[in-house]
């Protein structure tokens, strides 16, 4: 193939950025170079996207190198409708995490901005890489910059979390590495994500191996009851750890269902598509309840996760067509909205030093630009027609219905539960008396919030209004997906 | 034995010749007053160290049996006695300042350490119990010496007469093992008892007897549970170059001893062993990943973390058949790397009046080290298995060749066991980065130590990205018969 290794020069260009960065004088320079290599990197996946073939499922843009070829892994790349769009999603948040920490980062900015842009290269290999091996090498290195971006730059209680999110996802992994081990014997000695969906396995080995890649997934996503490490991730990491955390970490795990076990283990998937369900029904329901109680803005967004993901997993479960669509369409819009309201609640702690919801009151009238524009994150968040959550919990919700009533009924109710709290968030920062005045401490987004923000402004609308476009560069492998679980019985 | 045999006997086992006769020529040097020519004698067993890797890479190639039946130079040999002179080399490299700060200037350090090379690699070319026995006496009297060779600190003293005593001990089990093996079978040499064994089949009791015996004393070598207790008093007194020795030469040279004798040899009676070795191995894993995390001491806690990479070391020899035993040689390999990479990193710590044995003493190296920092932090992750290292390949083959036996069972207890060995490592990356120094760091980097971090290093990263050439080395050196 002499075709132009395009994914590769995605994945590694931020790690010749990180490579140049240390040698770099001065802290500013060191911030405009990182920058510089985000935006190149976000306009590779944009021409990426433009590029993308959407009328065929078959993988594109392929690379194949021999690794280890005595045990048939190579360094297999190519994206399809499923992956694209994280790889687009990865590079713009990318470059918005590097303007997020321009001011609120003052420490080794050096290795910060390096942390930043090899978790932004280990990321994209995830969703690019065709090969088990290739995916599991991406997936694991990313927690040694995602503990050092908690564990070094994050709050108070910094130490404690980043050994608790590390922890956490190294149990789920390794269990993830027999799973796939056991498929790579299973089907014939092979690291070939597409050769292994060919495989046809056994009940029980398939129902061993989604234990196994549960495990792995639901930590990732996180489900309940293995969320436990999030809130305290999220709360102790920068506001560029938690834009990743929340905008691509929590959709590996819900892309890793979609990759392996759906078409991989499609009969396992569907004997435990019920119990998952019910699992994302409760993560939906407790996780709001959850962000109802909190006084804490990072932890309020953060359970707020917990219970949109929920959605996710849901209508991946759903295994129908239209929820499978809504919950691709809903991990981007998460990423979207998510990592927008993480960005704004870092805005104002930079300004103020705190996130409890009671020490705000009034923003309106001191920061009008803010609170317009978390005015619309919030609006997406909840979910509000017009807004992208809309169309994607609505397909999730009509996938949801279509598959088992009484599991829609349940999510329809949690949706009502977001409202509630991301209402009263709004009300209580941004509405009231001022409690701050205007001055040293307090002031509008300046031009560099704005243009971190507004890019995720465009798409909240653009998905609101006119989702066809996203739709379309999936729905041909959602419907090849769809095949390949129910396959086995057509 | 005509003229012929006797040549290609002393021509097979010229690197062994030539380190011992350099450890003679060195023992003379050493007469001249050492103090402040250690770098001198550093750079003369370096080159006794180099000449010998030049001759056992001439020699690789061809199978080269030699001394009728005692010795042979294989595949597998050389794959091993590279690993042991990697080793020794790397070791070489960080001693001079070393010796300075600890004052232990005196040349008999090197020969000492060229001699337990010499044992090292005769006992991964020995094929006969009886050479074995002397490849392995040769080494374990030179590192004890080592071990106590601190001679004014008691720690120092206390470690080598543990280690002499306990020591003794299990060679003379082991040696009690060979007897009685010898009396059942009549055959020393490793094929004949093969041969012996299948011909007669395992019916006497006293074969169990006597492979428990055996089993007993080579566990003890490579410090696996429950037979462990003298790894950490040893690895703490001894100094730390010697620790940083023992905690890979050794121990992979007695496990060439192992994969020679028990999958080869005592493939037939494999109902006695393996049991006793799947035991072992999961014991010793969970032993050593549980202790590590409450150790202080980082020499300490490197010799638990040790256990636990010779209880996952052993998980190959319970998957056996070729990915196994390469299995192992792979994660020895690596493990070299790694491991001497992190006690690099202790050795440079110690400077002046100051140990800097605590882990917390690392509090905040990454601040105005981050170079060095970095590297640390490669060494950690590769000792916990996390990719891009190489750490992660070597657990990652032996669980595959685990998988492919069908032990998914072990397979998961392995990874999960080596999830809370991650903790303590995790442990150190933390006081690097996350905490704030307590000192100003002072450290004894020295250009050789420097050299020996940077190829540690680059084995450690080179190996985790580009497995390909090492994984088909380490399996084309596996001995055939087994497949």
């Amino acid at each position: 193939m002499t075709e132009f290794p395009m994914l590769s020069l995605i994945i590694f260009l931020p790690v010749i950025g990180a490579v140049i960065l240390p040698f770099l004088r001065s802290d500013n320079e060191v911030r405009w170079v990182a920058l510089a290599f985000a935006v190149a990197d976000f306009l590779l996946a944009t021409r990426l996207l433009l590029d993308f073939d959407g009328t065929t499922y078959a993988m594109q843009f392929r690379e194949t190198i021999p690794w280890v070829p005595s045990l048939g892994i190579s360094y297999a790349l190519g994206i399809d409708g499923i992956s694209v769009l994280f790889v687009f999603l990865t590079a713009l948040l990318g470059w918005i995490c590097i303007l997020a920490s321009w001011r609120s980062i003052t420490r080794r900015v050096a290795q910060f901005m390096i942390s930043l842009l090899v978790m932004q290269a280990l990321m994209l290999g995830v969703f690019c890489a065709l090969d088990l091996f290739l995916f599991y090498f991406f997936w694991e290195a990313m927690l040694i910059p995602m503990y050092l971006i908690i564990g070094v730059w994050g709050g108070d209680n910094r130490v404690y979390a980043a050994f608790k999110f590390f922890l956490y996802t190294l149990v789920g992994s390794v269990l993830f590495l027999v799973g796939i081990l056991v498929l790579y014997f299973q089907g014939g000695e092979t690291f070939d994500i597409l050769a292994l969906m060919e495989g046809d396995y056994s009940f029980l080995v398939q129902a061993w191996v989604f234990a196994a890649f549960l495990v792995a997934f639901a930590v990732k996503v996180p489900m309940v009851p293995v969320h436990t490490w999030l809130p305290d991730a999220h709360v102790e990491a920068p506001t560029a750890g938690s834009i990743i955390l929340a905008g691509v970490l929590l959709k590996m795990g819900a892309y890793g269902f979609l990759r392996f076990s759906l078409p991989m283990l499609p009969e396992a998937s569907q004997y435990f598509a019920l119990p998952v369900l019910v699992l994302s029904v409760v993560a939906i329901i407790y996780g709001g309840f959850l962000a109802l109680a909190q006084d804490d803005l990072k932890k309020l967004v953060a359970y707020s996760s917990i219970s949109h993901m929920g959605f996710v997993t849901l209508g991946l479960f759903a295994l129908n067509p239209r929820g499978l669509e809504g919950s691709i369409l809903q991990m981007f819009n998460h990423g979207i909205t998510t990592g927008a309201l993480f960005l704004f609640v870092g805005l104002i702690y930079e300004r103020t030093h705190t996130r409890r919801i009671s020490d705000y009151g009034g923003l309106m009238k001191v920061a009008p630009v803010y609170v317009v524009l978390l005015a619309i994150f919030t609006l997406s968040s909840l979910a509000v027609p017009g807004t992208n959550a809309f169309v994607g919990e609505l397909l999730i919700l009509v996938g949801a219905f279509a598959s088992n009533m009484a599991i829609g009924a349940f999510a329809v109710a949690g949706a009502v539960l977001s409202a509630a709290y991301l209402l009263s968030m709004f009300r209580r920062v941004a509405l009231g008396p001022a409690v701050y005045e205007k001055g040293e401490a307090m002031w509008d987004m300046d031009g560099r919030e704005i243009v971190a923000a507004l890019p995720l402004v465009v798409f909240v609308f653009w998905v609101g209004f006119y989702p066809q476009p996203f739709l379309d560069v999936m729905h041909v492998s959602v419907e090849h997906l769809l095949d390949q679980v129910y396959g086995a019985y057509r | 034995m005509n003229t012929d045999m006797i040549i290609a006997s002393i021509v097979a086992s010229l690197p062994e010749i030539i380190i011992i006769a350099g450890a003679c020529l060195l023992l003379l040097v050493s007469l001249i007053p050492a103090r402040g020519r250690m770098v001198l004698f550093a750079g003369l067993s370096l080159a006794v160290v180099a000449a010998a890797a030049i001759a056992t890479y001439a020699l690789a190639g061809p199978v080269r049996p030699a001394y009728g039946g005692m010795f042979v130079v294989d595949g597998f040999a050389v794959f091993f006695k590279i690993v042991v002179l990697m080793v020794t080399a790397l070791v070489i490299l960080m001693s001079p300042k070393y010796l300075e700060e600890e004052d232990l200037e005196r040349g008999e350090y090197f020969v000492l350490l060229l001699f337990a090379l010499a044992g090292m690699m005769i006992m991964t070319s020995a094929i006969d119990l009886v050479s074995i026995y002397v490849g392995l006496e040769l080494m374990a009297l030179s590192v004890y010496v080592l071990t106590g060779f601190m001679r004014h600190d008691s720690r120092s003293n206390e470690a080598a007469l543990k280690y002499v005593i306990l020591g003794a001990v299990s060679s003379a089990i082991f040696l009690y093992g060979v007897s009685l093996v010898y009396g059942l079978t009549g055959a020393t040499q490793l094929s004949e008892l093969a041969a012996a064994l299948s011909r007669d089949g395992p019916s006497d009791p006293m074969l169990v007897l006597a492979v428990v015996f055996m089993v007993t004393g080579l566990v003890f070598k490579v410090g696996a549970a429950p037979l462990h207790m003298w790894v950490p008093d040893v690895y703490e007194g001894a100094p730390t170059t010697i620790t940083a020795f023992m905690s890979v030469g050794p121990k992979a040279a007695a496990f060439a001893i192992i994969l020679r004798i028990f999958p080869e040899a005592l493939t037939v009676v494999d109902d006695i062993w393996l049991p006793v070795v799947t035991v072992v191995a999961v014991l010793t894993l969970t032993l050593g990943s549980f202790v590590a995390l409450v150790q202080t001491n980082i020499k300490r806690m490197l010799a638990y973390s040790s256990i636990a990479h010779a209880g996952f070391a052993l998980l190959g020899l319970v998957a056996g058949g070729q990915d196994g035993i390469a299995g192992i040689m792979l994660y020895l390999l690596i493990y070299a790397f790694m491991n001497l990479g992190i006690f690099g990193t202790v050795v440079m710590m110690r400077k002046g009046d100051f140990s800097g044995e605590n882990i917390e003493d690392y509090a905040g190296l990454a601040k105005s080290h981050p170079g060095l920092a970095l590297l640390m932090l490669i060494f950690l992750f590769s000792l916990a298995g996390i990719p891009p290292t190489a750490g992660f390949f070597a657990k990652f083959y032996i669980l595959a060749a685990l998988v492919a036996q069908g032990h998914v069972a072990l397979a998961v207890i392995a990874v999960l066991l080596s999830a809370v060995a991650a903790y303590f490592y995790l442990r150190i990356v933390m006081l690097m980065y996350m905490k704030e120094p307590a000192r100003s760091f002072d450290l004894a980097l020295t250009p050789p130590l420097r050299l020996a971090l940077a190829v540690a290093g680059l084995g450690t990263v080179g190996i985790g990205l580009l497995p390909a050439w090492f994984l088909d080395m380490a399996r084309g050196a596996v001995f055939p018969g087994i497949g």
